[in-house]
C-alpha cells in the first residue's frame, strides 16, 4: 500500500520522462494526474483510518562497518499527514497544469519533473533514517532545480535555479555533518534507533573547532541548519523569492505547500531529540520568529503577485517554527497543513489571475478584476481570509495556536517570538488585502494605460510580445527605479517560448490585440474549488485531531514532548487579550490596507516618498542579495581566480616544473642567485607554511588518546 | 593453457590484439577501419574474461585469489598475480571502460590509427598489470610502464600545447616513480623479498617506515594526483585526447589510491597512522582549493580536470581515516569517479567532435537541438555533484562520515566541497546546456548519434544503479577493508594505544 503511494509517481515519471516524446502531452498529461489521483485516494484512506506506527523495509541501500543504512518506509501520524498534504497538492497542481501549461511545447518534461517531484518528496517523508531522508531532501532540490528552471531559455530562471540549489546545499552542508554527528554519537541513522538512545546522550559533550559543544544541541544545530535552507529561513531564505521564476503551478505545489515545510517535517520527525536540546530549540524558536516578522515586511512593498506571496510563504514558516521552537510541534503540523491548502490556493489562485491577464505578474498594471474573472477573485478572497486567519477558517485555528503558544510558553525567546509574530499578523492582513484590492478592485490600469495614475505608472516592458511596452517605476515612488529595475527579472514574461507559442496557438492568445481579461478554463479551476474548500474547512474539520482533545490519539508517538512539557494544554490559559491579538491584527491590517489603496490610493506613494530609504530598503530586500554577493560570491570567485592564475600558473608550474627548467638554464648561466627576489617564490613559501601549519594543528590537535 | 591463469590471459589477450594490429596492411582507410575493429574486438573480450575471472572470485573472502606464480627475476622476486576485494573491481572498471574508449576514438583519430589503437592495448595491459600484480617490483613494472603509452597518446594525438603537456605529465610522475623504487629496493634489502603478500605479513621498523612512506607518497600523490602536485593534470586532459582523458580520469588517478590501499596502509601502518593529518590537510586544501578553481575556468575540460583532483580529494580523506566507512567510502568513489569522470569526458567529446573546441563561451542553449545529450549530462553533472541516488553520494559520504569519525574538523571543512561541487558543476551545465541557442555555429548541431547513445547509455544506467544499489561494488570490499583494519589495528597496538579515539567526553 505504502509503496503504491510512493512508487506510482516515479513509474508517472518514468512513462512521461522516457517515453513522453512517443505518446505525446495529452497523454502524459493523463498518466502522471491519473496516477497521482489514485495516490492521493490511497493517501486519504491511510490518514483517516489512522492506526499505530508501522516500518516497511523495501530494500536495503548500502553498509559499511557497523552503519546500515535501508530504503524504508517509517508511517506514523505525521507521515500520515505528510503524504495527505503532498498527494493532494500534488494531484490538484498536476490537474490545473493540464489548464495553465496549455501552451506550453515541452508539457511532458514539466509533468515528468512534477512526478519525479513528488516521488521524492514521498520519499522524504517516509523516510525511516536520516540518510534517506536526505535522498529524498536532495531529490526535491534537483526536481525543484528542473522546474525552477524550467524556462531553460530565461536566463534569469537558470540563475534562480542555480541559486535555488546552491544556497540549499549550504543547508545540506550543515544537515550533511548533522547526520554524521548523529551517527557519531549514537551508532545509528535510522530514527528508532536514535530515538532510543537519545536519553544515554543528552550529556556529552563534543569537540568541534576548538569548542567544547553539548552534543545533541551541536547535532540538532546543524540538522536545522538543512531546514533553514529548505524551509527558506532567515539568512537563507534568498533563494525562494527567486524560485518565483518557475511556472506559477511549481511555485504552489514546491515553494508554497510541500518542499519547503520540509525542514518543518524534519524538526517535527526528529522532536525527540529537539526536545532534549532546548539550546537548539532558542535557535530555531528566534529565527522562526524573525523569519516571520523580517518576511513580512517585504511582502508589504513587493508588487510582483508571486513575490508577495513567496515572502508571504517564508513568514508563514517562521511561524511553524516558532511553534517547534516553544514545543508545541503539533501546532507546527498543524499549521503546515492547514498553510498547505491555502497557499496553494493563493498561489494558483495568482496563477490564474496571471492567465486572465496574459503573463502580467506585476500589480501595478491590474486592477478591477473583480468583475472580469469573478470565480477567481472569490477563491483569492478565501486564501486570503484563511491566511490572516479570519474566524472559522483553517488559518485561524493554526496560527492562533502558534501565537498563544509562543505566549504561553517559557522557554527564552519566546516573548521576541511573540511579538514578531502579532506584528507579522497586522503584516499579512495588511499585505494580503493590498495584494486583492490592487489586483481586483480600484480602476483598471491594464488594457489603456493610465500613466497619469496617482498610485503607480504602469511598468515593465515585455520583450518581443505584444504586450505593453512600459517604463519602469516603483510603486509610487515616481523617479526612481531601483526596486524593479534591480531586480527585473522578476518580471519577465511567463512562458519563454512566446514566439514558439504564436503557430500553434489554439487558445485565443494568439490575439495579442485582446487583453480582456478572462476566466480560467475548468480544469483549473476545479483545483481552485477543492482548495478552497480545504483552506474553509481544513480548521474546523481536523482541529481537534491536531491540536484538540483528540491530539493525543491522534498523534500516538509520532511527536515527541517531555515530561515538563505543557505547551499545548496552557495556551488555552492565556489571557483574553492574547486569544484576541491576531483578530484585533486582521481587522487593523483590513482598516490600513482599505484606506490606503481603495479611499486614498495617492498614499502608499507619498508615503513611500516620504521614507524613501526604509522603502527602498524593504524593496530591495533588506539588500540581502547585494549582501551575499558582495561576502560570498564575489570572493569565492576572486579566491578561485588567485588559486588558478597565481596558485597553480605561477607558485606551483613557475617553481615546479617550469621553474625547475628555467632555473636548469639559469644555473648553466652560471647565474645563481640565492636571494631572488621574486615575489612568488615567497608566496610559494607561504603556501608551503600554510599546508605546513595546518597539518601541524591537525597533528596538535588529534584527541587525547590518538598518541 | 600453457600454466597460465586467467589474470595473465587478461595480460596477454590486449597485447595478442596489438600485435595484430601491428601486422595490418593495406591502403590506410582499410588499415584504419580493421584495427578499429580489431581494438573494439579486443577490448570486449578482455571485458568478457575478466566478467569469466569476477564469476570465479568469492567475494566474501578477503585472501587473494586466482593466484599464479612464474619463475621471473629470482626465486623471491616472481611473475604473481591474484586479486582481493581491492583490486578485483578496479579490473573490472579497467576492462568495462576501454571499448568505450575505442568508441569515443571511432571517428575522431584521423592519422596514426593503427599506432593509435596499439598504445591503447598496451595501456590496457599495463593498468590490469598494476592491479593484478603481486609481487611489488612488478607492480613497479608496470605502473611506470603505463607512462609511456599515455605519454605517446597525449604528445602524438593531443592538443595544440600537447608537447608541453606530456613532458610535464611525464617528468612529474616519473619524479616521484624514481623514490619509489628506491623504497621498493630498500623493502627488498629488508625483508629480502618483494612478494605482496609476504610483505604485507612483515613488521618494517618504525623508523624505516616513515622514509619508506614518504617515498611512495611521493608517487601515488602525483599520481592522484594530490594538491599541490595536481598541475600536470588539468594539462593533460585538455590536450588529451578523448579517450585519452577517460583512462587518465577513470584508471590512471585510481592508481594512486590503489597504491595507498595496496602497499601504504598494510604495509606501513604505523608511518600511515602518523601522516594522516598531513593527508587530511592536504586533501581539504585539494577539495576546497581546486573546487575554487573549478568554479573560474573557462575550459570545459579543464573545469573537469580541476573537479577530478577534488574528488580524489576525498579519496585520500577516506582511505586515511582508517575506519571502514572511509576506506570503503573512498574505494567506492573511486569506482563511481572512473564512471561518472569518464563519462562526463564522453560528454565534452561529443561536442568537441562537432564544435572542434572546448571553450565554455563558446556554447550555451544545447538542450533545444540536443535534449538527449542535456539528459545525460545532466545525471554525469548530479553525479559528479554527489546527488543521493547517483553513485557519487555513496562514496562521498562514506569518505566523510569516515572523516568525522576520525577528525570532525577536517570533515567539518570537506564538507565545503558539496557547497562548491554544486556551484562550479551547475555553473558550467547552466553555461553550456541552459540558455538561448544564439552562437549562429550552433544552430546546425545535431543530437547523439546511434554510436554516442551505445556509449552514454550503459554509463547512465550504472551511475543510477549503483547509487540506488551500491552493495554489488561496495560489499566486495568489505572483507578486504575488514582484514586491512585488524592488521593495521595490531601493528598500532604494537606500537603504541592508538585507536582513534573520538572526541566525545561526558
Amino acid at each position: 500500500m505504502y509503496h503504491a503511494i510512493v512508487f506510482f509517481p516515479l513509474i508517472g515519471f518514468l512513462i512521461a520522462g522516457l517515453f513522453g516524446r512517443y505518446i505525446g502531452a495529452r497523454a502524459c498529461e493523463y498518466i502522471t494526474t491519473a496516477f497521482l489521483a489514485f495516490t492521493a485516494l490511497i493517501a486519504w484512506g491511510v490518514f483517516l483510518e489512522g492506526g499505530h506506527a508501522e516500518r516497511v523495509q523495501v530494500a536495503s541501500w548500502f553498509s559499511a562497518g557497523d552503519l546500515t543504512v535501508d530504503w524504508a518506509f517509517k508511517v506514523d501520524a505525521l507521515t500520515r499527514v505528510m503524504l495527505v498534504v503532498v498527494t493532494t497538492v500534488s494531484t490538484l497542481v498536476h490537474l490545473y497544469s493540464v489548464g495553465y501549461m496549455h501552451e506550453d511545447p515541452h508539457r511532458p518534461r514539466f509533468f515528468a519533473y512534477l512526478s519525479l517531484f513528488t516521488f521524492a518528496m514521498l520519499m522524504l517523508v517516509t523516510a525511516d533514517n536520516l540518510v534517506q531522508m536526505f535522498f529524498g531532501w536532495e531529490g526535491v532540490g534537483l526536481a525543484s532545480y528542473l522546474l525552477i528552471g524550467f524556462w531553460y531559455e530565461k536566463p534569469s530562471a537558470n540563475a534562480a535555479a542555480m541559486k535555488a540549489f546552491i544556497v540549499n546545499r549550504v543547508g545540506d552542508f550543515g544537515f550533511s555533518l548533522g547526520i554524521f554527528l548523529v551517527f557519531v554519537l549514537t551508532g545509528s541513522v535510522a530514527f528508532d534507533a536514535i530515538f532510543a538512545k537519545v536519553d544515554g546522550i543528552k550529556t556529552l559533550s563534543f569537540h568541534l573547532l576548538g569548542h567544547d559543544w553539548n552534543a545533541l544541541t551541536l547535532a540538532c544545530l546543524l540538522l536545522f541548519m538543512g531546514a533553514m535552507g529548505k524551509s527558506a529561513q532567515f539568512l537563507l531564505h534568498t533563494w525562494l523569492p527567486d524560485a518565483m521564476e518557475g511556472p506559477t503551478p511549481v511555485s504552489a505545489l514546491i515553494h508554497a505547500a510541500t518542499m519547503v515545510t520540509a525542514g518543518v517535517f524534519m524538526v517535527a520527525r526528529l522532536s525527540p531529540l529537539f526536545e532534549e536540546a532546548p539550546n537548539a530549540l532558542i535557535v530555531v524558536t528566534v529565527i522562526g520568529g524573525i523569519t516571520a516578522f523580517f518576511a513580512a515586511t517585504i511582502g508589504l512593498v513587493q508588487n510582483d503577485i508571486k513575490r508577495v506571496i513567496a515572502y508571504s510563504t517564508c513568514s508563514q514558516l517562521g511561524y511553524m517554527f516558532v511553534a517547534l521552537g516553544v514545543g508545541a510541534y503539533s501546532a507546527g503540523v498543524f499549521h503546515l497543513f492547514t498553510h498547505a491548502f491555502f497557499k496553494a490556493l493563493l498561489f494558483l489562485g495568482a496563477g490564474s489571475v496571471i492567465h486572465a491577464m496574459h503573463h502580467e505578474q506585476d500589480m501595478r498594471n491590474m486592477g478591477g478584476l473583480r468583475s472580469h474573472i469573478p470565480f477567481t477573485c472569490a477563491m483569492m478572497a478565501i486564501g486570503s481570509l484563511a491566511l490572516i486567519g479570519f474566524p472559522y477558517t483553517a488559518g485561524y485555528y493554526s496560527k492562533d495556536a502558534i501565537i498563544e503558544a509562543a505566549y504561553a510558553s517559557t522557554r527564552p525567546g519566546h516573548t521576541l517570538a511573540f511579538l514578531c509574530t502579532v506584528v507579522a499578523a497586522f503584516f499579512t492582513s495588511f499585505y494580503s488585502w493590498r495584494l486583492f484590492f490592487m489586483t481586483f478592485e480600484g480602476p483598471a490600469r491594464w488594457g489603456v494605460h493610465a500613466a497619469h495614475d496617482h498610485h503607480a505608472a504602469p511598468a515593465v516592458a515585455h520583450s518581443g510580445t505584444a504586450s505593453a511596452a512600459l517604463a519602469h517605476e516603483a510603486d509610487g515612488a515616481p523617479g526612481h527605479t531601483e526596486g524593479v529595475a534591480h531586480d527585473d527579472h522578476g518580471h519577465d514574461v511567463e512562458p519563454a517560448h512566446k514566439s514558439d507559442l504564436v503557430a500553434d496557438d489554439h487558445h485565443g492568445h494568439g490575439h495579442h490585440g485582446d487583453h480582456t481579461p478572462h476566466e480560467s478554463p475548468l480544469v483549473m479551476t476545479i483545483p481552485l474549488a477543492i482548495l478552497a474548500f480545504g483552506a474553509l474547512f481544513a480548521g474546523i474539520i481536523f482541529h481537534d485531531r491536531f491540536i484538540g482533545s483528540g491530539m493525543d490519539a491522534f498523534w500516538g508517538h509520532a511527536l515527541a514532548h517531555g515530561p515538563e512539557n505543557h505547551i499545548m494544554h496552557e495556551i488555552h490559559e492565556v489571557p483574553a487579550l492574547v486569544s484576541y491579538a491576531p483578530l484585533i491584527m486582521l481587522i487593523l491590517g483590513f482598516v490600513l490596507a482599505f484606506w490606503m489603496y481603495i479611499r486614498r490610493p495617492e498614499l502608499p506613494g507619498a508615503l513611500a516618498a516620504q521614507q524613501p530609504s526604509l522603502y527602498r530598503f524593504l524593496l530591495n530586500k533588506w539588500y540581502f542579495d547585494e549582501l551575499y554577493d558582495r561576502i560570498f560570491v564575489r570572493p569565492a570567485k576572486d579566491f578561485g581566480l588567485f588559486l588558478w592564475k597565481q596558485g597553480d600558473g605561477k607558485i606551483i608550474d613557475g617553481l615546479g616544473p617550469n621553474g625547475i627548467a628555467a632555473r636548469v638554464v639559469d644555473v648553466t648561466r652560471g647565474v645563481v642567485r640565492l636571494q631572488t627576489g621574486y615575489v612568488y617564490h615567497y608566496a610559494f613559501v607561504m603556501l608551503i607554511g600554510v599546508a605546513g601549519l595546518i597539518s601541524w594543528y591537525l597533528m596538535a590537535g588529534l584527541p587525547k588518546g590518538a598518541h | 593453457m600453457l600454466g597460465l591463469g586467467i589474470l595473465s590471459g587478461l595480460l596477454i589477450v590486449p597485447l595478442c590484439g596489438a600485435a595484430f594490429i601491428l601486422t595490418l596492411k593495406g591502403d590506410d582507410e582499410s588499415v584504419a577501419r580493421n584495427s578499429r575493429w580489431a581494438a573494439l574486438t579486443t577490448t570486449i573480450v578482455t571485458f568478457l574474461l575478466s566478467l569469466v575471472a569476477w564469476g570465479r572470485y568469492d567475494a566474501s573472502s578477503a585472501s587473494f585469489q586466482l593466484v599464479e606464480s612464474h619463475p621471473w627475476l629470482a626465486e623471491t622476486i616472481r611473475f604473481k598475480l591474484g586479486v582481493d576485494g581491492f583490486s578485483m573491481p578496479l579490473i573490472l572498471l579497467t576492462t568495462f571502460l576501454m571499448p568505450f574508449c575505442i568508441g569515443a576514438s571511432w571517428t575522431s583519430i584521423h592519422v596514426r590509427v593503427k599506432e593509435y589503437f596499439v598504445a591503447f592495448l598496451v595501456l590496457e595491459t599495463t593498468m590490469i598489470g598494476v592491479f593484478a600484480s603481486l609481487d611489488l617490483l612488478l607492480f613497479y613494472l608496470f605502473f611506470e610502464a603505463g607512462l609511456i603509452p599515455m605519454f605517446l597518446i597525449i604528445g602524438i594525438w593531443g592538443g595544440a600545447r600537447r608537447i608541453y603537456a606530456s613532458f610535464k605529465f611525464f617528468l612529474y610522475t616519473l619524479l616521484g616513480s624514481v623514490l619509489m623504487l628506491l623504497a621498493v629496493m630498500a623493502m627488498y634489502w629488508q625483508a629480502g623479498t618483494t612478494d605482496i603478500p609476504t610483505l604485507l605479513q612483515y613488521r618494517f621498523p618504525v623508523g624505516m617506515q616513515t622514509w619508506l612512506w614518504l617515498a611512495f607518497f611521493a608517487s601515488f600523490a602525483v599520481k592522484m594526483p594530490m594538491w599541490p602536485v595536481h598541475t600536470w593534470l588539468p594539462d593533460a586532459h585538455v590536450e588529451a585526447p578523448t579517450a585519452g582523458s577517460v583512462i587518465l580520469a577513470g584508471i590512471l588517478l585510481k592508481m594512486g589510491g590503489y597504491g595507498f590501499i595496496r602497499i601504504s596502509l598494510p604495509m606501513l601502518p604505523v608511518a600511515s597512522h602518523d601522516f594522516a593529518p598531513l593527508v587530511f590537510a592536504l586533501s581539504v586544501i585539494a577539495i576546497i582549493f581546486t573546487s575554487l578553481t573549478a568554479l573560474m575556468q573557462t575550459d570545459i575540460k579543464k573545469l573537469i580536470a580541476y573537479s577530478s583532483v577534488a574528488h580524489m580529494g576525498f579519496v585520500t580523506l577516506g582511505l586515511f581515516t582508517l575506519n571502514e566507512q572511509g576506506i570503503q567510502g573512498a574505494l567506492f568513489l573511486m569506482i563511481s569517479h572512473g564512471i561518472v569522470a569518464a563519462a562526463l569526458f564522453l560528454c565534452v567529446g561529443v561536442v568537441y567532435d562537432r564544435m572542434h573546441t572546448r571553450e565554455i563561451a563558446a556554447y550555451g542553449g544545447l538542450v533545444k537541438r540536443m535534449p538527449l545529450y542535456a539528459v545525460a549530462m545532466m545525471v554525469f553533472t548530479m553525479a559528479n555533484v554527489g546527488l543521493p541516488g547517483t553513485s557519487g553520494f555513496v562514496g562521498e559520504f562514506l569518505s566523510m562520515l569516515g572523516a568525522f569519525k576520525a577528525n570532525p574538523n577536517v570533515a567539518f571543512f570537506s564538507t565545503f566541497g558539496i557547497i562548491l561541487s554544486a556551484a562550479y558543476a551547475l555553473w558550467l551545465y547552466a553555461r553550456v546546456i541552459y540558455g538561448k541557442l544564439e552562437k549562429p555555429n550552433l544552430q546546425g548541431i545535431l543530437d547523439l548519434d546511434t554510436r554516442e547513445k551505445i556509449i552514454l547509455a550503459p554509463l547512465v544506467v550504472l551511475t543510477i544503479y549503483y547509487g540506488v544499489h551500491p552493495a554489488p561494488v561496495l560489499d566486495v570490499f568489505a572483507p578486504s577493508t575488514d582484514a586491512l583494519m585488524a592488521g593495521m589495528k595490531a601493528a598500532l597496538a604494537n606500537t603504541q594505544t592508538a585507536a582513534a579515539a573520538l572526541p566525545l567526553a561526558r
